[in-house]
C-alpha cells in the first residue's frame, strides 16, 4: 500500500508548497507502515523528491497537459491513485490544488478534509485537525471513505527533509475528450513579483496610508524584504490597488511566515483571513488599533515617518548578512 | 437560462466563534446568520443574468428550517423561487450529493455556488457538485459571461487570473468579482414584502451519506501579549525578527 502524493510544478519547477506535501505524506506513510509514491506532471528533476521521503515518482510528460487543466490533471492523480492502491491521497492547498481535489474526491468516491494543519491524530479512524471558521477555530474531521484526500495548509506542516532514493518511472494515464471541455484562453501572471500565495513575507497596507500616491513606502520596503504586497479591502473597494491584493476572509488567504500591517486597524474579517501567518508586525499610530492584540510585534506610529525610516535600516542589514 | 444558486446559511462575519456540548458542536446562541458571502456575489451576478438576458433564478439550500430566514433574504434580493433540501449539511459530499438531485430534477443551465463557505471552510461542494452533474467546472470565478450555450469565465490563480471558455451546463465556484461589493443588494421594503408570497419549497432528501464528520473543535490558543517597539528604536525590531522569529 502506498501514499499518494500529487506534486504541482510550475513551468517544470517544483515550489516549495509542493515539498511540503510530498514531507507529508511521508509522515503520513510513516503512521501507516507504507511508502510515498509521488505523481507529477510534466516536471523536470523528479529525483529531487527522493530528499522529503518520496520512494517513487510516477512521472507524466504529455502535450496535452501542459496547460493545468482540473478535469485532467484530477484525472491523471486519480488514476495513478487507483494503479498504486492508494488509500491515501495527499495534495497541497494552492489554487490549483483546492480546484481538482473534490473533482478526485468524486472520482475516487472518497472523503476529502481541506485546510489540514497536522499529521492525522489517529490513523483509525482517520482524524485530522484542520483550519475551520477562517482561521477562528481548529476542527477535527474523521474520514470514514476507503480512500481518503488530505489537503494540507500552506505553512502548516512544514518541509522536513527524510532522504530516500527515488525510483522515477513514466506513468500514461488514458485521457479521453470529456478532461478538455474546459480550455484555458489566456493566463495573466506577473512573473517578475512574489505572489501572495507563495510568498514568505507579505506587506499589506490599509485605509491608514490615505491614498494611492503613498504606496512607494510599501512598495520599497517589500522590495528590500523580497516580499508581496497586499492590502485591506476598502483599499481595494476604493480603487487604491487591484482587488488581486485584497485579503481577509473575503479575499485571499494569507499563511505567510512574516506579515506586516501598515495602517491597517485589524477587522475580525482582516485578521481571519491573515491569522495563519506565523509572525505578525503591526504598523499603527492609534494604540487602540485592535491588530496590537493579534500581532507579536508592535509599533505606536506614524506610517509615513516609521516605514521609510525600518526600510533603510532593513537595508542596511541586508546589506550587513548578504 | 435557468439558473440555480446554492446558499449556504453562516454566522456573520463579525460572530465570536465558541461551540458547546464539549466542543463538539458550534455555539449559535446569539449569533446572526447571513448568506455566505461568496455566495451573495455569485447571486448578485445571477440577477444581473435575469436582468440582462431574462433568466430564471432559483435559490437552494441544504439545511433544516432554520436556515429559511436566509433564503427568504434571497428571494428579496430577487430570486424567484427557494428550495430547501430538508436535512442538517453533514459534509461536503452529502451536500453536493442533494443538491445534484435537485439541480438534476430543475435542469439547471448554470449552477452558482461560492467557492468555499466561511464556516467549515470546506471549499469542496462545487467541484463535487460539477462531477456528480458531468457539468463543466470552473473555480475560484471572478467573471462570468455566458452567450447562447457558450461561457467565458476568468478565474483567480495563485498570483494572476486565467481567461477560460466552456459550454454549458456549468457549475462554477464564486468569488468577490463576480460583482463589485457596491453591486451587493440590501433588500428594499417591497422585495421583503414579495419576498414572503415567493415559493419557498422545502423537500425531502435523498439520504446521501456523508464520508467526514466534524468531531470536534478547539480554539486557537491565546495569543500572548504583542511586544511593543519603540518608534525611535527600530533596531530592536530588526533584532527581533532576525533572532527571534528568524523571518528575515
Ligand atoms: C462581510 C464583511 C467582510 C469583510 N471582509 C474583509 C476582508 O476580507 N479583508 C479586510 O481587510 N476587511 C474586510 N472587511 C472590512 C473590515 O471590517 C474593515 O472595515 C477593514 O478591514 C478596515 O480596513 P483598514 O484597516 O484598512 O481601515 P481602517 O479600519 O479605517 O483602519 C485604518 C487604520 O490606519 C491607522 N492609521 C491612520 N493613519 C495612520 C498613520 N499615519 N500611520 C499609521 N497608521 C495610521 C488608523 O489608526 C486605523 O487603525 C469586511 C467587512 C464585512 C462587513
Amino acid at each position: 500500500m502506498s501514499v499518494l502524493v500529487y506534486i504541482e510544478s510550475e513551468n517544470g519547477k517544483f515550489k516549495k508548497a509542493s515539498y511540503e506535501a510530498a514531507s507529508y505524506a511521508k509522515g503520513v506513510a510513516d503512521q501507516l507502515g507504507a511508502s510515498v509514491t509521488a505523481v507529477t506532471i510534466n516536471a523536470e528533476n523528479n529525483e529531487v523528491l527522493g530528499t522529503y521521503g518520496v520512494s517513487k515518482v510516477l512521472q507524466v510528460n504529455n502535450d496535452q497537459l501542459s496547460k493545468f487543466n482540473a478535469d485532467a490533471y484530477a484525472d491523471v492523480i486519480a488514476q495513478a491513485a487507483k494503479n498504486e492502491d492508494a488509500k491515501v491521497v495527499v495534495l497541497g492547498q494552492t489554487a490549483n490544488d483546492k480546484y481538482v481535489a473534490p473533482i478526485i474526491a468524486v472520482n475516487l468516491e472518497a472523503g476529502y478534509a481541506s485546510n489540514v494543519v497536522a499529521l492525522p491524530e489517529s490513523t483509525s479512524p482517520f482524524t485530522v485537525k484542520r483550519n475551520a471558521f477562517t482561521n477562528k477555530a481548529f476542527n477535527f474531521t474523521t474520514i470514514s471513505s476507503d480512500v481518503k484526500i488530505v489537503g494540507v495548509a500552506k505553512n502548516a506542516y512544514g518541509v522536513k527533509e527524510n532522504e530516500t532514493s527515488a525510483a522515477v518511472e513514466d506513468f500514461s494515464p488514458s485521457l479521453d475528450a470529456s478532461d478538455f471541455s474546459v480550455n484555458v484562453e489566456s493566463v495573466d501572471k506577473a512573473t517578475d513579483k512574489v505572489t501572495i500565495a507563495d510568498a514568505e513575507i507579505v506587506v499589506s497596507g490599509g485605509r491608514g496610508l490615505k491614498g494611492p500616491e503613498n504606496w512607494d513606502m510599501i512598495e520599497n520596503l517589500a522590495e528590500t524584504l523580497g516580499a508581496a504586497t497586499a492590502c485591506s479591502k476598502p483599499v481595494s473597494d476604493m480603487g487604491w490597488r487591484p482587488h488581486s491584493e485584497h485579503v481577509g476572509q473575503t479575499g485571499k488567504p494569507v499563511a505567510a511566515n512574516l506579515y506586516i500591517a501598515v495602517g491597517i486597524s485589524g477587522a475580525i474579517q482582516h485578521l481571519a483571513g491573515i491569522n495563519a501567518s506565523k509572525y505578525k508586525v503591526v504598523i499603527n499610530n492609534d494604540p487602540e488599533a485592535p491588530f496590537f492584540k493579534a500581532a507579536d510585534y508592535g509599533i505606536v506610529g506614524d506610517a509615513f515617518e516609521v516605514v521609510p525610516q525600518l526600510n533603510e535600516k532593513l537595508k542596511e542589514f541586508k546589506a550587513n548578512n548578504a | 437560462m435557468k439558473i440555480l444558486v446554492c446558499i449556504s446559511h453562516v454566522p456573520d462575519t463579525t460572530s465570536k466563534i465558541n461551540f458547546t456540548e464539549g466542543d463538539t458542536k458550534f455555539d449559535k446562541n446569539g449569533v446572526q446568520f447571513v448568506i455566505n458571502p461568496n455566495d451573495e456575489f455569485g447571486l448578485t451576478r445571477a440577477m444581473w443574468f435575469k436582468e440582462k438576458q431574462g433568466a430564471s433564478v432559483d435559490v437552494v439550500n441544504v439545511g433544516e428550517a432554520d436556515t429559511e430566514p436566509t433564503l427568504r433574504k434571497a428571494l428579496a434580493i430577487g430570486a424567484d423561487n427557494a428550495i430547501r433540501v430538508n436535512t442538517p449539511a453533514k459534509d461536503g459530499f452529502q451536500v453536493a450529493k442533494e443538491l445534484a438531485k435537485v439541480a438534476q430534477d430543475g435542469g439547471y443551465d448554470l449552477v452558482i455556488a461560492g467557492r468555499e463557505s466561511i464556516d467549515y471552510n470546506g471549499g469542496m461542494v462545487p467541484g463535487m457538485l460539477a462531477k456528480l452533474l458531468k457539468a463543466n467546472f470552473v473555480n475560484t470565478c471572478v467573471s462570468l459571461e455566458v452567450e447562447g450555450d457558450k461561457a467565458t469565465a476568468i478565474r483567480e490563480i495563485d498570483g494572476g487570473k486565467e481567461t477560460l471558455t466552456t459550454s454549458l451546463p456549468l457549475v462554477i465556484g464564486g468569488q468577490k468579482g463576480l460583482v463589485e461589493e457596491s453591486d451587493l443588494k440590501i433588500p428594499n421594503m417591497r422585495g421583503i414584502m414579495m419576498a414572503r408570497k415567493k415559493p419557498l419549497n422545502v423537500v425531502d432528501p435523498i439520504g446521501a451519506e456523508e464520508k467526514t464528520s466534524a468531531d470536534k473543535f478547539e480554539k486557537p490558543a491565546p495569543k500572548g501579549d504583542v511586544k511593543l517597539i519603540d518608534k525611535d528604536n527600530l533596531d530592536e525590531l530588526i533584532n527581533l525578527l532576525h533572532n527571534e522569529a528568524k523571518a528575515i
